[in-house]
């Protein structure tokens, strides 16, 4: 009898309970789950009727079997899951998955009324958009966030979000390159690199795939990479401010970035869906360096401005002067792709984006920021109160938690368990977060104190 | 003002060379647009160097704009891009007013959905579409359209296999599969990539691929409903397919996007075929059905039962890519189309397919009536016009330059497609009818 357990329990907006087994366990084929959870959920098929169960000649593509798990997020839900399940009735918090909780201001929700509204009727009524995005949204996308940094409304491309962006940068650059990732980073990066074929297999004993050029960021560096020890990549992604570290990367730090990838010939993927949340004067665009239009790409996202991480909308910006080894601009492949394996994001969300970027807009996304902001320092004094390590927390809604010596999934289990709270463990944004524990700051006021009060509680 | 002037009849069999030259746009040849400037090293990836030109799409309306530019008071009237017309039913616009503005409010606020889409929805999916075929809504997974779920489908086999399309057909299953790096490159000669095997339909062979004398492939496109010759596949056809399937252990990834079109009896879902479970996944669309091709929604069913060669289940690996490559449709979007799928919503949509079809109809009478040879319009939005020994692009150019008509060439679906011109019928219903006058009065007086 395989290790199944039905997951029925009604499923959050922050979990994906697919990967259950139970839907499995009727088939040839079923996914066991293992009970002691030692921070790796594997997935693994045991044709239970293999004898009698009609297969395909199709062969799995490999790169999906070098996957080491499900994704991040999906197995936090699960974990949480499990752990409802076990206590029915316990109060639990999620400051795991970095799912946004505020309501969107009215102001761009109205737009989205009026435009849903709208499609119903003749005049108003419109069928496919321009794939690349609208062209009103386009135009205030560049001029609220590149303005007078010479990016302009063709630049952009109007996605359904930073995550989707990512892989379709992947099919663009093909499974011939090479990319770094800072370690610990937003696991996307490293799963779409495998899904795409550029990685060899996953070595257990640095907990790395092969042909990643995993750049390290830790206190002890200031969370940017040394990076005159690492070998030359082709595509470097650098998220700032980071998801999960909570660093943003300084001017100088940028600089020498951006000059990295100018002697190296590679291209940055900068990933700024957090650069409102940048308190100081650090960087919020790349193209805030010189010369970063001739090697970075970078993408964004509404999901945490403006409460749109179910709404999807998010953009690309790839500008007209980064170009390929044969001189061949980036953008034009970019633009294909985005023709051909994409078909634009909805045209509601583009209209709530388009209300988001107006005076009144900004304005209500810069409140929604700031409130989650305070939720941040809320969170940040809490662990510092306790006389932990405490990192983050100033330019992200993250903070990057100490617990030195201590494996994170261990620690996020002691504290799911003890105080129903949700977190996210930080080896499950690589090898360099073993020993830190990610506390989003995503939630309802009086449950981000609530969550404080029980770690308080558990760490006295 | 459109101005009728008699010229040389296009579709004689002298090939016809119109004056206004048809610029095949492209936008990859290489260094058309080499830029003096730092130049980084990573490569350009081959599989996207290999593509000949631009989707077709976006070509047909470079050259829209193109001709408005040289007639700026014509008055085109758009038969190309198959794009939707009328109006969303208020059933579904309100449920997506409500739940937009709940997104305001603390109890209505959503954040991250199910990656796999909402379990409302995929249950109602089910419900309309697959009821009695064995399909459960685990199996179901809510995109935001076909075109990008058949890129995730290519991301989810990988590189190393052979894809089989029908020829011609909607142009996204061959550039995604270049796109993906499984087909070789592009030999002028034969208007066709290397590596992929194209099933020529045509109506000697009732629009149905000569199955026993293609080779096996591990991957067959099928889209039934055929975009652009709305063929829909019979019972019998779909049997075949599937056991040819069966018989060469390759998976049929089935478009059904248009399905709700059909008129006759043709199968809706490739899982009306017994044993389908095992062998196919069906990709499907709001876009055509409810007019959602700027909203965006769609879906593809996984069946738990279809296998890999090692007996891993492909929905688990096709689950893995939603997860990491996807974020889940609009919940916005997601709610309209659950409204779609309730009594009021389907009798609204169904009203508007009936709509369209009455438009199709009023398209083949007019080009039968001219002694053309017609296909499609019965089971599709679609009309495919043959005009024997002509190049489908020059038709296209004629089309457009006298009647301020845009068309889509036939061979933008494939070599099978050339010397055909596919019509689409969504439009206002008085568009529709003042380009049948159009199109009649062109033919009619090339006739006289």
């Amino acid at each position: 009898m395989s290790i199944t357990q039905n997951f029925t329990t009604p499923i959050s907006s922050s979990s994906s309970a697919f990967l259950a087994p139970s839907s499995f366990n009727s088939r040839g084929g079923h996914v066991s789950l293992p009970v002691k959870s030692l921070g790796i959920c594997k997935c693994v098929a045991t044709p239970q009727e293999a004898e009698t169960a009609y297969k395909t000649r199709v062969i799995r593509n490999p790169n999906m079997g070098k996957l080491q798990a499900g994704y991040l997020f999906p197995e936090i839900a699960r974990r949480r899951n499990a752990h409802l399940l076990k206590y029915p009735d316990a109060k639990v918090i999620s400051l795991g998955i970095g799912d946004t909780t505020e309501p969107i201001p009215e102001v761009i929700t109205d737009a989205m009324s009026k435009r849903s509204y709208a499609l119903s009727t003749i005049e108003g009524y419109s069928g496919y958009g321009a794939e690349q995005g609208e062209k009103p949204l386009r135009r205030a996308i560049a001029s609220t966030f590149y303005n007078e940094l010479g990016i302009e409304e063709d630049d952009i491309f109007v996605s359904d979000g930073a995550k989707c962006d990512i892989s379709r940068l992947q099919i663009v650059f093909g499974s011939d390159v090479k990319m770094a990732v800072q370690d610990p980073s937003y696991p996307a990066y490293v799963d779409s690199s495998v899904i795409m074929g550029q990685t060899g297999f996953y070595q257990k004993d640095v907990q790395k795939f092969a042909n990643i050029e995993y750049m390290r960021c830790t206190p002890e560096n200031g969370f940017f990479p040394d990076l005159s020890s690492i070998s030359r990549p082709d595509i470097i992604f650098f998220c700032s401010p980071n998801n999960p570290t909570g660093a943003a990367a300084t001017r100088k730090q940028l600089t020498q970035l951006v000059q990295f990838a100018k002697d190296n010939g590679s291209i940055v993927i900068h990933d700024s869906a957090y650069a409102m949340y940048i308190s100081g004067d650090n960087p919020r665009s790349i193209f805030e360096i010189p010369g970063a239009k001739e090697v970075a790409i970078e993408t964004s996202s509404f999901s945490k401005y403006a409460g749109f991480t179910g709404v999807r909308l998010g953009w690309t910006v790839i500008p007209k002067q980064l170009l390929f080894s044969d001189g061949f601009p980036v953008a034009k492949d970019f633009n294909r792709i985005v023709c051909t394996c994409f078909n634009g994001a909805s045209n509601i969300s583009q209209a709530g984006g388009l209300a988001c970027l107006s005076p009144e807009g900004l304005k209500a996304m810069r409140d929604v920021v700031g409130f989650y902001k305070e939720n941040t320092n809320i969170i940040v004094e809490t662990f510092d109160s306790l006389g932990f390590k405490v990192y983050g927390g100033k330019d992200a809604p993250y903070v990057w938690v100490h617990f030195p010596g201590r494996s994170s999934w261990d620690v996020f289990s002691e504290i799911l368990e003890k105080t129903h709270v949700v977190t996210t463990p930080g080896s499950g944004f690589g090898p360099g977060g073993e020993g830190f524990v990610r506390v989003s700051a995503f939630g309802h006021r009086e449950n981000i104190l609530e969550a404080c009060r029980r770690f308080k509680q558990l760490y006295k | 003002m459109y101005h009728s002037t008699i010229c040389s009849f296009m579709f004689s069999a002298n090939v016809f060379q119109p004056r206004m030259l048809v610029l095949r746009l492209s936008n990859t040849l290489k260094n058309q647009n080499v830029r003096i400037g730092h130049c980084t090293k990573v490569p350009r990836n081959v599989n996207l160097e290999k593509l000949q030109h631009g989707y077709l799409f976006p070509e047909i309306e470079r050259h829209e704009l193109m001709h408005l530019r040289m007639y700026p008071n014509a008055n085109v009237i758009d038969l190309g891009i198959g794009d939707t017309t009328q109006p969303l039913p208020t059933v579904v616009t309100s449920s997506m007013v409500d739940f937009v503005r709940g997104l305001s409010t603390a109890t209505g606020y959503r954040g991250y959905g199910p990656e796999q889409g909402e379990k409302a929805l995929r249950k109602a999916i089910v419900v309309a579409f697959y009821k009695d075929l064995g399909i459960k809504p685990s199996e179901v997974f809510v995109s935001d359209g076909a075109q990008c779920d058949i890129s995730r489908l290519q991301l989810l086999m990988g590189p190393n296999l052979k894809t089989a399309v029908q020829d011609p057909s909607f142009p996204a299953y061959i550039d995604s599969s270049v796109i993906i790096g499984q087909a070789g490159k592009f030999v002028d000669e034969t208007g066709k990539y290397k590596n992929i095997e194209y099933m020529t339909c045509g109506p000697q062979s009732d629009f149905f691929p000569d199955l026993p004398s293609i080779p096996r492939t591990q991957l067959i496109f099928f889209n039934s409903p055929n975009n652009p010759t709305g063929h829909a596949a019979t019972r019998k056809q779909l049997e075949q397919l599937v056991d040819f399937a069966r018989v060469n252990g390759s998976i049929i990834v089935f478009d059904s996007a248009y399905s709700a079109y059909i008129t006759d009896d043709s199968p809706k879902s490739i899982y009306e075929i017994p044993g389908a479970k095992e062998v196919a996944i069906e990709v499907s669309s709001f876009s055509k059905f409810a007019g959602f091709t700027g909203v965006r929604l769609g879906w593809t069913v996984v069946p738990e039962e279809l296998l890999y060669s090692n007996g891993f289940p492909v929905v688990h690996d096709y689950n893995r890519i939603m997860c990491t490559c996807f974020n889940g449709a609009s919940n916005i979007v997601q709610a309209g189309g659950l409204a779609c799928l309730s009594p009021e919503g389907l009798k609204a949509v169904r009203s508007i397919v009936d709509y369209y079809m009455e438009n199709a109809r009023i398209l083949v009478d007019a080009l039968t009536s001219l002694g053309l040879t017609v296909y499609g319009g019965k089971n599709a939005p679609y009309v495919w016009v043959h005009f024997p020994g002509s190049k489908s692009w020059n038709v296209f150019a004629e089309i457009l330059e006298k009647t301020h008509i845009i068309t889509v060439p036939g061979s933008g679906f494939g070599p099978g497609g050339e010397e055909y011109i596919r019509i689409s019928a969504f439009g206002l219903r008085d568009s529709i009818i003042e380009a049948s006058q159009r199109l009649k009065y062109l033919l009619y007086h090339q006739e006289n």
